[in-house]
């Protein structure tokens, strides 16, 4: 498929708007992290009836800049027993793996990076590099919390990768394609259109929305367990492995950690937001369609999800390892493959 | 100029490029002083103990076997997910014995217990033990 580009169509294809095109989600990236930040600092005191932070500008709201001038300014301490080509090599490998997938995240109609038809497979693909990264990092530090931290989030995210498969893999059999925009083109019209709902079809299709609810359930779950949010943060549980993989860092490596941690929070919302929830598509048909409302709504949908995230952070207490194990092997993989047969099965017989 | 997977690779130079002008950045501005008890590794305020990189759990080990099964499962699956529809009903009926023999050795770890992961086994006192001065 043709990649609708409306940096392309205003400049051509020249040095200038490939750079705009490389560089513009990683802006994105940097203005919703500081975002992220204060929304988690403000939604919790909103959950706690606390204020939160108040002093730093009107509200607080110049508290997250505050930070990131805070770390660049902090020391940077290496162990001395630490490994230190790999430990310094991590924060590249968390933060690279986390922005490249931004490369296919269709921000809106006319504005897809990379249109590429491998869309899903590849974000799939790209999603592994961080537990590469993290299990790098965890064990260069030559740190027992580290080592631990880094075993058990990579025990969790593989555990947790194939329910998440199993969901992407529903949706591919539904759309008959892996390709980002055509995965939201296939969903344009009213909500009901929505894979979530089913997908676009007449009233049979009543019988597959559970097992399409179901999946992007599924999928939301296993997203918590693959970033390391509440109730999935055993790897950095605070009461037990101080930070988990990366209680060795400090500084700007630890920002970059930060970063690729809020960076992936986006991009398993914005995979929900585009193959359950229609992406850039308007829930009500034509009105408010078009391209700038188009990333308005995809925008909104994703930030709707991330905030879901920080929700349940303030609202659920942690998993314990055995309990972990048990929903993601014996639970949410059983449920995975009934749901895929299932819709399998669905488009088979439409 | 550049295909579609060219703007791929350039977004994992940017990635790369966007650390390391962090970090050299905050390597200008940070203030470096290290001595060996910073140095030392974080143990909350303990020496360590012993060595770090020692043997560990082998489930760890079992569970990523298991899902290096599934994951090229996976693989095998998404090829067919895109072109299925065409196939017709002779592959979608192989695709379901396939996914019913991997089935059956994921029922096999179930039922041998490699998923089952340490349980705590809280200590739970009676009465009776607590009772000061009570032979038991």
């Amino acid at each position: 498929m043709e990649n609708v580009n409306f940096i392309y169509d205003l400049l051509g294809k020249n040095f200038i708007a490939i750079i705009l095109v490389i560089s513009l989600p990683l802006m994105f990236v940097l203005v919703y992290a500081l975002a992220a930040i204060l929304a988690e600092l403000k939604v919790s005191a909103w959950i706690q009836e606390r204020l939160g932070p108040m002093r730093t500008g009107p509200w607080g709201i110049l508290q997250p800049i505050a930070e990131v001038v805070k770390l660049i300014q902090k020391e940077d301490i290496t162990p001395d027993k630490a490994n230190k080509p790999l430990y310094n090599l991590a924060p590249f490998i968390i933060f690279t793996g986390a922005y490249a997938a931004f490369a296919v995240i269709p921000f809106s109609e006319y504005f897809v990076p990379a249109g590429i038809n491998l869309g899903l497979f590849y974000v799939f693909a790209v999603g592994s590099i961080s537990a590469i990264g993290l299990v790098m990092g965890g064990w260069a530090s030559n740190n027992k919390y580290s080592l631990m931290g880094a075993m058990r989030s990579v025990a969790q995210l593989i555990s947790y990768e194939i329910p998440a498969a199993m969901a992407i893999l529903s949706i591919v059999v539904l759309a008959s394609t892996m390709n980002m925009q055509e995965i939201n083109k296939l969903q344009s019209g009213w909500f009901w259109n929505w894979f979530i709902f089913g997908g676009p079809g007449s009233i049979t299709k009543i019988w597959v929305i559970p097992f399409t609810i179901g999946l992007s359930l599924i999928y939301f779950i296993s997203s918590l367990a693959e970033t390391n949010r509440v109730p999935f943060d055993i790897p950095e549980g605070e009461s037990e492995l101080v930070a988990g993989f990366h209680t060795e860092y400090s500084g700007m490596k630890f920002a970059m950690f930060f970063f690729a941690e809020y960076a992936n929070m986006f991009i398993v919302a914005a995979i929900l937001a585009t193959i359950f929830l229609g992406g850039w598509n308007s829930p009500f048909d034509t009105f408010m369609q078009g391209p700038i409302w188009g990333a308005f709504w995809f925008i909104s949908k994703a930030f709707s999800v991330v905030f879901v995230q920080i929700w349940l952070r303030w609202t659920l207490p942690r998993f314990r390892v055995d309990q972990l194990m048990y929903v993601g092997w014996k639970v949410l993989l059983p449920i995975s493959f009934v749901c895929f047969l299932a819709v399998s099965l669905f488009v088979m017989l439409k | 100029m550049v295909s579609e997977f060219g703007i791929v690779l350039l977004f994992f130079i940017l990635g790369f490029v966007f650390v390391a002008i962090g970090l050299s950045v905050a390597a200008l501005i940070r203030p470096s002083h290290p001595n060996a008890i910073k140095n030392s590794t974080y143990e909350c305020g303990e020496m360590p103990i012993g060595d770090t990189w020692v043997r560990f759990n082998v489930r760890f080990y079992v569970i990523a076997l298991v899902f290096l099964l599934f994951d090229v499962e996976v693989v095998f699956l998404l090829p067919w997910a895109v072109v299925f529809k065409q196939l017709g009903w002779f592959a979608f009926i192989e695709m379901i014995i396939f996914v019913v023999i991997l089935m059956a050795g994921f029922a096999y770890v179930w039922k041998k217990g490699d998923l089952e992961w340490d349980r705590p086994k809280p200590y739970i006192p009676k009465l009776e033990d607590l009772v000061i001065g009570k032979k038991k």
